[in-house]
C-alpha cells in the first residue's frame, strides 16, 4: 500500500467525523477504480460511524462532493466491496437487526484485514443472535489462525452451519498439506460431514419445492382446459392464447396503474386478476357463441377451428402490441425470496403461485359442485339431450362454462406473467403440456388434473438434475404415452357404460 | 362423423370430367421437368424456383394424401405425421450428408469432437440402405406405436393428442446436438446424390419426376384401397367401430395396416422433399406443421382422394403468395381459412365443387 | 421540446426532398434489394425490427439520391421462421425479383438454409447478427461479430480485477450451434488461461425453456466453490424466466455476475431490469454510446418508428444487430457506387477494404479477404432504465477470426472466402 494512502487513513482517523466524511468523499471521487477498491477495503477494516451515510450513498451509486451530488460509475467489484464496507460500518449501528444483517453479510465476504475489528465487535456485542452470526463470520477467518486451539474452535463452529461456503472452506482445509494438526483435521472431517448432511436436506427440500412450483404452474395452465376440453369436449387449441390474453391483461392493468395510480402500483396484480378473468371469459364466450357452438359433437373439427382462432389471436396481439415481449414487473412483495436454510431460498412469486393455484382449484370445485350453475354444467356435459328436456338452458350453460374455462385460463395467465415472458407466443409453450395434464389426469376429472399436474411437475424436477432438461422432458413424454396405453382413460376414469 | 362421407371423388363427380382434368394436370406435371431443361431465354422454360416450389408442394400433397388415408377413411386424426415425414427426410439427409463429406465425418460431428460415426449412421453411405431406412424408420415407429395404441383401443381425441406428444418428443430429441442429427441446424449443404450434383437441372428434373410418380402411385394405391373390401371395412370402422366388431371383424389389423402404410408414404415424401428444398431440421417435427397438414386435408375434403391434394396445393400456393404480398396478414388469413372450412365446408372444397355438379 | 421540433423539421425536409426526388426519378428504373427477415413465427420477435431498420436505411440512402443515380426499391418477404421457406424465398428474391443484394437472416440455421442457394445463383447476402463463425462464403458478408469479437474479450474482462477476477465459469446456453461453438471456443480459451475442467460447467437447455429453478440452484451450489461468473448464450425468449429466477433466488451480480451474448436493448424492453443491474452483456455497439453519429442514428430511428407507427414506437431502442444492418446496407451502397454497378462480382471486389463511420463511434472496415467487419468490443452493464453502461471497450476494432484458432483443424482453413461446394 502506498504511504500516501496510510497518511490518508491516518488523517481520516484523526479528523472530526464530519470533516473525515467530507474528505473521504473527496478522496473517493478523485480516485481511480483500483484506488477506490483499496479505500473501501481500508474503510471496511477500520469503520467509523460518520462514514455510514457516505457508503450508503455509494451503494446507490451516488456521492456528494462539496454539496454537489454526482453519479458514480461502479463495477461489480466495487459494489461488492461497498457492501462489505457498509456491513462493517453497520456493526456499529444501534439497531440489532442492522447488526445481524451486517454480520450475515460478513460471513460471506469478510476479509482477513477485518479480523481485528470483528474480534473487538464480538467482545462488545450483547445481542445473542448477532453474537452467534458474528462468531461464525469470525470463524471463517480464524481457519488460518496460527493457534491450533483457535482453529479447532472455528472448525467446530463451522460444522454447525449449513452454509455452502462452509463446505468449500472445510474441503480446502482438508486438502493435503493445508492443515497439519491432527485433532483439527479430524474435527474438520466431522464438521464437513455435518455440513454436507445439512446441505443435502436443503437440496432435497429445494427439489421438492421446485417440483411443486412447476406442478402449480402446469395446474394453472391446464385447469381452464380441464373445463373446456374435459367437460365440454372442445379440443380448445386456443387455450394457450387465453393464457396469453390473461398475461396481456396484466400488462395493461400495470400500464394503467403506472399512469393513474403510481402510488398503488404494488397491488396491480390483485386488480389484474378480476380484469384478466373477465376479459378472457368475455373473449371465450364470444368465441363460443360465434364459432364453437356450431361444432359440438365434432371434437376433431373444434381442434381445427380453435387452432385457426389461436393463429388469429396471436397475430392480433402481435399487431396491437408488437412482436416483442412486453415488460411485466414483479411488485416488491413478489420479488426476492424466503431464506429457509442457507442453501434454500423459496422465491415469493413461486410461493404465491402455489397458494394461488390451490385457491383456484378449490374455487372451481366449489363452483362446479355447490352451485346451480355447476349442477347445470355437469348435467349438460353428461347428457345434453336429457338436460335440455329437464329445462336446462343448454346454450346458455355452454356459453357460461366455456367462459368459465377461459376465465380460469386468464387467471393462469396472470400467474404466468409473474414468472416468465409476456409475448404473443406465450400460450404456444403451454398448450401441449396442458393437454397432456388433462389427458393424463382423466378427462372430466378435476382431481385427476390436480394429481397429474403435480405428478408431472415433480417427476420433471426429479429427472432434470439426473439426465438434463431435454432428455427428462422426452422421457416424461414417453412415459405418458406408455401410461395412456395402459390406462386410456387417464388416472381417474369416469365410470359409466356409455358406448358410441 | 355424423355425415357419412363419400368414398372417392372419382365415383360420383362425373368420372369423365375428373379424368380429363386429372389427366391434364398430370400431363403438365410430367412436362414441367422437361421444360425446366430448356435454356433460360426460352419463354417456355420452367425456372428452378417454380420447379422446386411445385416439387415441395407435391411432397406436401403426398403427406396430405397419406393423412387422409388414416383420417378420412379410418377416422384416426394423426397430429404426428410430421414426424414420419421428417424421419424419411432425415434418412435421406444422412445419405446426402455422407455424400457431401466423403470419407470424413459430417461437419457437425467433427464440430462436436466426435471421432467416429454413431452406430445408427452405419451404412448410410449406401443409397440402397438409406432407402431402406426411409421406409423402415417411419414404418417401424408407426408399427410399434400403432400396435400398442390400437391394442388398447385409443382413438379419437386421445389418439390425436398422443400422436402430437410423439412428434413433440421427437422434435425435442432431434433438437439435441448429442442425438447425432445436427441439432437445430439439421442437415444442409448437400452436394450430390448418386454422383449427380444436387443443383444440376437434370438432377432437379429427375427428382421432380420421381415425386410426380410417387404421387401417382400413392393415388393409385389409395384408389385401389378405397374401392376394395378393405376400404369399406375402414370406412365402417370410422363410422361405427363397435358395430363392426360385433360383426366379427377385428379392427386392429386394419387400422395398423393403413396406419403403417400412411407413415411409410410420408417417409417417402420426406425423402423426396429433402434434396429438393436442401434442408431438413427438427422444425419439420413441430406439432404446428402436423396440424397444418390436417388443415390441407380438411380444406380439400376428407374421405376423398383428390381433396387433400387440392388442399395442400391451395394452402401452400397461397402461403407462398401471401407471405410476399401481405406478410403481416398471412396468419389472419390462414386462421380465418381454418374456421370457415370447419364451419361452412365440412366436406371441403371438393364438397363445394360436387354440389355444383349435382345441381 | 426543442429537440422534437428539430426532428420534425428534419423529417419534414427529408420527406419533401424524398418526394421531390421520387417525382423526378419516377420514370427511371430502380435497384431492387431483398429483405429476408421473419415477420411471423418465433423469430419475429427479433427480426421485425431489423426489417424496419433496413427500410429506414434504404429511405435514408434514397433521400441522398440513391445508388448510382437509381433509387433503391425494397422487396420485403416473410420466411415466417420456417427454415425451408428461407431457402425458397431467397431463390425467389434472386431469380424472380432479381434483387441486387439481400439483407437478412438471424438464426444460424436460416443462414445455413439459404447459403447453398446464394452460392448456386451467385447472389449476395448481408448477415447482420453475431454468430459462431466456422463459415466464410464468398456470397455472404458478415456484419455481426465472430466469436473472437465478442466472447473472448468478455471472458478476459471477467477474469480481470475489475470484472471480479472470476475463477470458475458456468457456460449456460440454449442447445443449438451458436452456444455450442462459442462454449467450445471458450473452454479451449479458458484451458489456455489455466482454468481446469472442474471449474467449468457447461449446461444446455432446450429452446423456449422457461423453468430455471434447477439450473439457478445448481449455479448457486457451484458458486460456493470460488468466485464464479456465468457466461450466458441463452436464446432471447428464455432470458426473462432465467433472470427473474436469478433475482428471486437472491443471486446478485456482485456475487455471481452473468454476462450475456444475446441480450441487448431490444430484449431488455421485455424485462423489469431493476433486479438485473450490474449484470453484463458483450456487444459491438450499445445504444448508450455517446458520439454524434450514434445520436443521429438513434434519433432517426425513433423518428422513423414514430412516423411509421411501429408497435411500441414510444419506447423504440436501437441494438447491435440493427446497427450491423445499418452499416451493412451503407457499405453495400458505397461499394456499388465504387464499382459503378450492382453486379455481384464487382460489388464483392469493391467491398474489400470499404470503410464506414459507424454509430458505435469507430470507423469500421470490411476486411480485405475474410468478408467480416473489423469491430470494436464493448462490455456494458445493465442499468435500471433498460440501457447499458459501457464499462470496458477495446481501443481499436478487432479483426474477425471466423475460423477460431481454438477449434482443432481450423489452422488448415484458408483466410479468404471459398465456396463450400
Amino acid at each position: 500500500m502506498p504511504t500516501a494512502l496510510y497518511r490518508l487513513i491516518l488523517a481520516c482517523l484523526l479528523l472530526l467525523p464530519l470533516g473525515a466524511y467530507a474528505n473521504d468523499a473527496n478522496d473517493f471521487a478523485a480516485a481511480n477504480n483500483s484506488e477506490q477498491a483499496q479505500l473501501l477495503e481500508s474503510w471496511a477494516a477500520h469503520p467509523t460511524p460518520g462514514r455510514v451515510e457516505l457508503i450508503n450513498g455509494l451503494q446507490q451509486g451516488q456521492i456528494s462532493v462539496d454539496g454537489e451530488v454526482k453519479t458514480l460509475r461502479l463495477n461489480n467489484r466495487l459494489r461488492g466491496l461497498i457492501d462489505t464496507a457498509l456491513a462493517s460500518h453497520q456493526l456499529l449501528a444501534v439497531d440489532p437487526k442492522l447488526r445481524l444483517n451486517a454480520a450475515q453479510q460478513l460471513q460471506k465476504s469478510a476479509k482477513p484485514a477485518q479480523l481485528k475489528f470483528l474480534d473487538q465487535q464480538l467482545a462488545a456485542e450483547t445481542d445473542s443472535d448477532v453474537r452467534s452470526a458474528l462468531s461464525l463470520a469470525l470463524a471463517n477467518l480464524q481457519l488460518v489462525d496460527p493457534d491450533p486451539a483457535v482453529r479447532l474452535a472455528a472448525v467446530r463452529l463451522l460444522g454447525e452451519t449449513g452454509e455452502p461456503l462452509a463446505r468449500t472452506r472445510l474441503e480446502n482445509l482438508l486438502q493435503p498439506d493445508i492443515e497439519t494438526d491432527a485433532s483439527v483435521r479430524t474435527a474438520a472431517e466431522t464438521s464437513l460431514a455435518q455440513v454436507k448432511r445439512k446441505l443435502l436436506i436443503g437440496d432435497l427440500l429445494g427439489q421438492a419445492f421446485s417440483g411443486l412450483s412447476l406442478g402449480s404452474i402446469l395446474l394453472l395452465a391446464a385447469l381452464g382446459l380441464a373445463i373446456t376440453f374435459g367437460l365440454l369436449g372442445v379440443i380448445n387449441m386456443a387455450h394457450g392464447e387465453m393464457l396469453m390474453l390473461g398475461a396481456y391483461s396484466t400488462y395493461c392493468v400495470q400500464l394503467l396503474f403506472q399512469r393513474f395510480a403510481p402510488g398503488a402500483i404494488e397491488f396491480y396484480p390483485l386488480l389484474a386478476l378480476p380484469v384478466a378473468f373477465f376479459v378472457t371469459a368475455a373473449v371465450g364466450m364470444v368465441l363460443e357463441r360465434t364459432i364453437i357452438r356450431h361444432l359440438y359433437g365434432r371434437p376433431l373439427e373444434t381442434l381445427l377451428a380453435t387452432w385457426g382462432i389461436s393463429l388469429i389471436l396471436i397475430q392480433l396481439v402481435r399487431v396491437l402490441f408488437g412482436a416483442q415481449n412486453v415488460e411485466v414487473a414483479n411488485p416488491a412483495w413478489l420479488s426476492g425470496g424466503l431464506h429457509v436454510l442457507p442453501n434454500l431460498v423459496l422465491p415469493y412469486n413461486r410461493l404465491v403461485i402455489i397458494v394461488f393455484a390451490l385457491a383456484v382449484v378449490v374455487l372451481t370445485w366449489l363452483l362446479l359442485n355447490k352451485t346451480r350453475l355447476g349442477l347445470n354444467v355437469r348435467a349438460v356435459t353428461q347428457n345434453r339431450n336429457m338436460a335440455a328436456c329437464c329445462g336446462v338452458p343448454t346454450g346458455r350453460v355452454d356459453m357460461l362454462a366455456f367462459g368459465l374455462g377461459s376465465g380460469i385460463a386468464g387467471l393462469g395467465g396472470v400467474a404466468l406473467s409473474q414468472i416468465g415472458n409476456v409475448g404473443p407466443d406465450l400460450g404456444q409453450g403451454y398448450i401441449i403440456d396442458s393437454f397432456l395434464v388433462v389427458v393424463l389426469g382423466g378427462v372430466g376429472q378435476l382431481a385427476g388434473t390436480v394429481y397429474a399436474a403435480f405428478g408431472l411437475g415433480i417427476a420433471n424436477k426429479i429427472l432434470e438434475p439426473q439426465i438434463g432438461a431435454v432428455l427428462g422432458k422426452i422421457l416424461i413424454l414417453g412415459l405418458i404415452i406408455l401410461f395412456i396405453q395402459k390406462r386410456p382413460q387417464g388416472l381417474f376414469a369416469l365410470k359409466g357404460r356409455v358406448i358410441d | 362423423m355424423n355425415q357419412p362421407l363419400m368414398l372417392t371423388a372419382t365415383q360420383k363427380a362425373g368420372p369423365k370430367v375428373t379424368a380429363w382434368v386429372g389427366g391434364l394436370v398430370l400431363l403438365v406435371l410430367l412436362a414441367m421437368p422437361l421444360l425446366s431443361l430448356l435454356p433460360a431465354d426460352n419463354s417456355f422454360q420452367v425456372s428452378a424456383y417454380t420447379l422446386t416450389l411445385v416439387g415441395k408442394i407435391l411432397c406436401y400433397a403426398i403427406v396430405a394424401l397419406a393423412l387422409d388415408l388414416v383420417w378420412g377413411y379410418a377416422g384416426l386424426l394423426s397430429l404426428g405425421h410430421g414426424l414420419f415425414f421428417a424421419l424419411g427426410g432425415y434418412a435421406m439427409g444422412m445419405y446426402l450428408m455422407r455424400q457431401a463429406s466423403g470419407d470424413e465425418l459430417p461437419a457437425f460431428m467433427t464440430f462436436l469432437s466426435w471421432t467416429e460415426l454413431p452406430w445408427y449412421w452405419v451404412g448410410t453411405e449406401h443409397f440402397w440402405w438409406a432407402m431402406c431406412l426411409v421406409v423402415l424408420a417411419p414404418g417401424l415407429l408407426a408399427l410399434v406405436f400403432g400396435f400398442f395404441a390400437f391394442r388398447s383401443r385409443i382413438k379419437g381425441v386421445y389418439f390425436s393428442i398422443m400422436t402430437q406428444a410423439l412428434t413433440f418428443a421427437g422434435m425435442l430429441l432431434f433438437f439435441r446436438n448429442e442425438t447425432g442429427f445436427g441439432g437445430n441446424n439439421g442437415f444442409t449443404n448437400f452436394r450430390s446424390i448418386l454422383g449427380f450434383g444436387i443443383t444440376e437441372p437434370g438432377t432437379r428434373a429427375v427428382l421432380f419426376f420421381a415425386t410426380v410418380m410417387l404421387l401417382v402411385i400413392s393415388l393409385f394405391l389409395g384408389w385401389r384401397l378405397a374401392r376394395s373390401k378393405f376400404g369399406r371395412v375402414l370406412t365402417a370402422l370410422r363410422d361405427a367401430e363397435n358395430r363392426l366388431m360385433f360383426c366379427g371383424y377385428d379392427p386392429r389389423g386394419f387400422k395398423l395396416f393403413v396406419w403403417v402404410l400412411s407413415a411409410v408414404l410420408c417417409g417417402l415424401a420426406g425423402a423426396l422433399y429433402v434434396p429438393q428444398v436442401g434442408i431438413i431440421n427438427p422444425g419439420e417435427m413441430s406439432p404446428t406443421n402436423s396440424i397444418e397438414a390436417a388443415v390441407w386435408v380438411a380444406l380439400g375434403g376428407r374421405g376423398t382422394l383428390i381433396g387433400p391434394l387440392l388442399g395442400a396445393g391451395v394452402v401452400n400456393g397461397m402461403k407462398s403468395w401471401f407471405t410476399v404480398a401481405f406478410p403481416e396478414y398471412w396468419l389472419f388469413f390462414l386462421g380465418a381459412l381454418f374456421i370457415i372450412v370447419t364451419l361452412y365446408l365440412p366436406k371441403g372444397v371438393i364438397g363445394l365443387l360436387k354440389k355444383k355438379d349435382e345441381q | 421540446m426543442k429537440r422534437r421540433s428539430l426532428i420534425k423539421a428534419f423529417t419534414l425536409t427529408a420527406s419533401i426532398a424524398a418526394m421531390g426526388m421520387s417525382w423526378t426519378l419516377q420514370a427511371a428504373e430502380t435497384i431492387k434489394v431483398g429483405i429476408l427477415h421473419s415477420l411471423s413465427g418465433t423469430m419475429a420477435i427479433s427480426e421485425t425490427s431489423l426489417k424496419d431498420m433496413a427500410l429506414m436505411t434504404i429511405d435514408e440512402i434514397n433521400a441522398k439520391g440513391g445508388v448510382n443515380g437509381k433509387m433503391l426499391e425494397a422487396v420485403v418477404v416473410d420466411p415466417a421462421s420456417n427454415w425451408p421457406l428461407f431457402a425458397e424465398k431467397s431463390r425467389q428474391l434472386l431469380t424472380q425479383d432479381k434483387v441486387a443484394v439481400v439483407f437478412g437472416c438471424w438464426t444460424s440455421v436460416s443462414r445455413k438454409s439459404v447459403l447453398p442457394v446464394f452460392e448456386e445463383l451467385n447472389g449476395l447476402l448481408f448477415y447482420p447478427v453475431q454468430y459462431e463463425g466456422e463459415e466464410m462464403s464468398p456470397n455472404v458478408f458478415y456484419t455481426g461479430a465472430a466469436p473472437n469479437q465478442q466472447a473472448i474479450p468478455a471472458v478476459e474482462y471477467l477474469m480481470s480485477e475489475d470484472g471480479g477476477s472470476a475463477k470458475r465459469f458456468v457456460l449456460l446456453g440454449t442447445d443449438y450451434v451458436y452456444p455450442r461453438t462459442t462454449n467450445k471456443i471458450l473452454r479451449a480459451f479458458l484451458h489456455s488461461k489455466g482454468v481446469a475442467d472442474k471449474d467449468i460447467e457447461e449446461v444446455y437447455t432446450p429452446f423456449g425453456h422457461s423453468d430455471y429453478q434447477t439450473i439457478v440452484s445448481n449455479i448457486k451450489k457451484f458458486s460456493a466453490g470460488g468466485k464464479t461468473a456465468v457466461i450466458s448464450t441463452v436464446n432471447g425468449d428464455s432470458n426473462v424466466p432465467f433472470y427473474k429466477e436469478l433475482a428471486n433466488q437472491g443471486l446478485k451480480a456482485t456475487d455471481v455476475p452473468v454476462i450475456a451474448f444475446s441480450v441487448g436493448e431490444e430484449e431488455l424492453r421485455g424485462i423489469d431490469t431493476k433486479p438485473l443491474v450490474g449484470n453484463l452483456a458483450a456487444w459491438n455497439y450499445f445504444e448508450s454510446v455517446e458520439n454524434p453519429v450514434n445520436k443521429k442514428f438513434v434519433n432517426d430511428w425513433k423518428a422513423y418508428a414514430k412516423a411509421h407507427n411501429l408497435p411500441g414506437a414510444d419506447k423504440a431502442v436501437t441494438n447491435d444487430p440493427m446497427e450491423a444492418t445499418y452499416v451493412g446496407i451503407h457499405m453495400w451502397a458505397q461499394a456499388a457506387e465504387k464499382a459503378k454497378s450492382t453486379d455481384v462480382d464487382k460489388v464483392r471486389e469493391a467491398m474489400a477494404g470499404q470503410t464506414f463511420a459507424a454509430p458505435s463511434g469507430y470507423t469500421l472496415t470490411m476486411d480485405k479477404t475474410n468478408h467480416h467487419l473489423h469491430k470494436p468490443v464493448m462490455i456494458g452493464e445493465i442499468q435500471d432504465d433498460g440501457q447499458f453502461n459501457v464499462v470496458w471497450q477495446t481501443k481499436e476494432p478487432i479483426r474477425a477470426q471466423p475460423w477460431s484458432p481454438y477449434i482443432p483443424g481450423n489452422d488448415k482453413k484458408p483466410d479468404y472466402a471459398v465456396k463450400s461446394n
